[in-house]
């Protein structure tokens, strides 16, 4: 097999393991790849490296594919996720300040109940919430809405939302630009070390299984491509297989943390990875096994039902056709490339390529190829149930 | 007659921002604004309401650009990013010398075309300074590394300059390693048996 050389850009957060893993553990090599992973100073020019072809993939935010696809926002490009990198991982945090507000309202505290504690949220904000998210078309974003939506509030219309780069979190909220985040780990531990900032629910408690990041590429790309789109994605998945064991979580942490990576101690990257936060300087979370998911769950299999809704949100909020966008979004998320690649390296196959969003409260065996498939529980905590072909 | 383009520079970096506005003030007449506070770059923005906006590629402001442009593009003039739909080649060029450039929409190319085109050519002039810069400082940085291995084996072993750097060399060959690798870890080695 002659060595291929693909470059990868990606952002320097915890979900990037998979990414990081497959070069530094030997499952690119394995596959002849020469996986060259880029660092990308923001969202916008990972984007537009990829559109433009300086990049053959990214580590990117899962709304941003079928956003681009769907035409909205800079370099309108057709964009496919060949799979899911990373399931869940997110923090919501909010100022100490705010925090004593919430308190002073009679929150208890807690890192776990998006009801009482969006409840207090609201109630002791005074003014325009000024709430800070990645990048505009995010999970994150799409999290906020949602929960803060469910509680009556109409959101992002009574919200001040500030596009903020994850590693420049704790810094807006040391100067006070912004009064809470939604972003992904270590940014949110990194703004409890810094004293800015107290976490008070993980992304997980608002749906249980939001797919965060994809590994994207250019549609024509991997038209043109198969071969090499193949051998990514099995690095990728054995990469994300190896993740699973919390053993090899601890060395990913060492190789996360260093300069070319994320460049912070390991000691914060693992707080992540194995499910245990601070939630502020003196709060501890308690163990999370569904706070990231890289594997478990089949969390590698590109759902065209979590693209759908994706694409259902995205239009409600830009005034698209909701079912031209969802059949747009659809397409982006690719588990025909997935069965077909993947195909009898021990990976196992869902039965379908849609589910029924949020309708599972436990995790349950589902139909599968080899018979052993346990998924869920994948619940949006207000019940929310998304029907991909609900018209 | 038309009024001048009013174009702002998102830019921290005093010379560099120099740079952009003399190159542009060459290319022709038009109105440039400097932003280099990073914090209030959004508020003035909108203050200012600037034809194009430009900002390194390597600046993590952008993606707060990026939600600007979204955000007016129902209710002030809609801004897109240039390299939109309109000119390959010159896109690739802007991006290539690490430039991102907003515009609003509907601008005719020919009014936008000498602006990138300039903004292009300082790009690629500054980085190309950065990176000799960067050159230069490495290559001291090396140099003394190597002078100060030196000197450790000079003393501890009583060679001659030139012996002591044979030595060195001769390692680091072996080793197949590069020289400023043995020498650092010499330096280092020395550093910790002090």
């Amino acid at each position: 097999m002659s060595a291929l050389t693909i470059n990868c850009g990606f952002i320097p957060l915890v979900d990037c393991a998979p990414l990081v893993v497959a070069r530094e553990m030997g499952f690119a090599q394995e596959e002849g790849l020469v996986l060259e992973l880029h660092k990308q100073p923001s969202w916008s020019a990972l984007r537009d490296h990829l559109a433009l072809g300086a990049l053959e993939a990214a580590h990117m935010l899962s709304p941003v594919p079928v956003a681009m696809s769907l035409g909205l926002g800079g370099l309108p490009t057709r964009i496919d996720a060949l799979m899911v990198l990373s399931v869940n991982g997110n923090v919501v945090g909010v100022s100490p300040d705010l925090a004593q507000r919430m308190r002073d309202q009679g929150w208890p505290g807690g890192f776990g109940d998006p009801g009482s504690t969006g409840g207090y949220l609201i109630a002791a904000t005074g003014r325009r919430l000024r709430v800070g998210v990645p990048f505009p078309f995010s999970m994150h974003a799409e999290l906020l809405y949602h929960w803060l939506g469910a509680l009556g509030m109409r959101a992002p219309d009574e919200l001040d939302v500030r596009t903020v780069p994850p590693p420049l979190m704790a810094e807006a909220m040391a100067e006070g630009e912004i009064d809470a985040f939604c972003v992904g780990e270590p940014w949110g531990s990194t703004a409890v070390e810094r004293g800015v900032g107290e976490l008070i629910l993980p992304g997980a408690a608002i749906w249980a299984f939001a797919p965060e990041k994809v590994l994207a590429v250019r549609h024509d790309w991997v038209a043109a491509h198969d071969e090499a789109a193949g051998r990514l994605m099995r690095a990728v998945a054995r990469s994300a297989r190896w993740l699973a064991d919390w053993d090899n979580r601890m060395m990913a942490g060492e190789l996360l943390a260093r300069r070319e990576y994320l460049d912070l101690p390991a000691e914060i990257i693992d707080r992540a990875l194995m499910g245990q936060l601070i939630t502020s300087g003196g709060g501890f979370s308690g163990v999370s096994d569904n706070f990231l998911h890289f594997y478990r769950k089949a969390a590698t299999f590109p759902w065209r039902s979590q693209a759908a809704w994706i694409a259902a949100n995205l239009a409600k909020r830009t005034g698209l056709d909701r079912s031209a966008a969802i059949e747009t979004g659809r397409a982006c998320f690719r588990p025909d490339l997935y069965r077909r690649h993947l195909d009898g390296l021990g990976f196992d196959m869902p039965g379908a390529s849609d589910k029924l969003e949020g309708s599972l409260n436990h995790a349950e065996a589902v139909a599968s190829a080899r018979g052993n498939m346990i998924l869920g529980p994948d619940a949006f905590f207000d019940g929310t149930v998304f029907d991909p072909h609900a018209r | 007659m038309t009024p001048p383009l009013k174009i702002a520079i998102v830019e921290e970096d005093v010379d560099r921002s120099r740079q952009i506005v003399d190159g542009l003030r060459d290319a022709g007449d038009f109105e440039v604004t400097v932003l280099g506070e990073p914090s209030s770059v959004t508020r003035r923005l909108s203050e200012i309401d600037p034809d194009v906006v430009l900002i390194d590629m390597a600046n993590p402001n952008r993606d707060s650009l990026e939600s600007l442009s979204l955000a007016s593009g129902a209710r002030e003039r809609p801004v897109a990013m240039f390299v939109d739909r309109s000119d390959k080649d010159l896109t690739r060029a802007a991006i290539e010398a690490g430039l991102s450039a907003y515009v609003v929409d509907g601008l005719k190319p020919e009014r936008i075309k000498p602006v990138l085109d300039a903004a292009i050519a300082r790009f690629n002039m500054v980085s190309q300074m950065r990176s000799e810069l960067e050159a230069v400082r490495t290559a001291l940085a090396e140099r003394k590394t190597i002078d100060r291995a030196k000197g450790l084996l000079m003393q501890a072993r009583g060679l001659s300059e030139d012996e002591a750097y044979a030595l060195l060399r001769k390692t680091a060959m072996d080793q197949g390693r590069k020289l400023v690798e043995v020498a650092q870890a010499l330096v280092t080695a020395a550093e910790l048996l002090k």
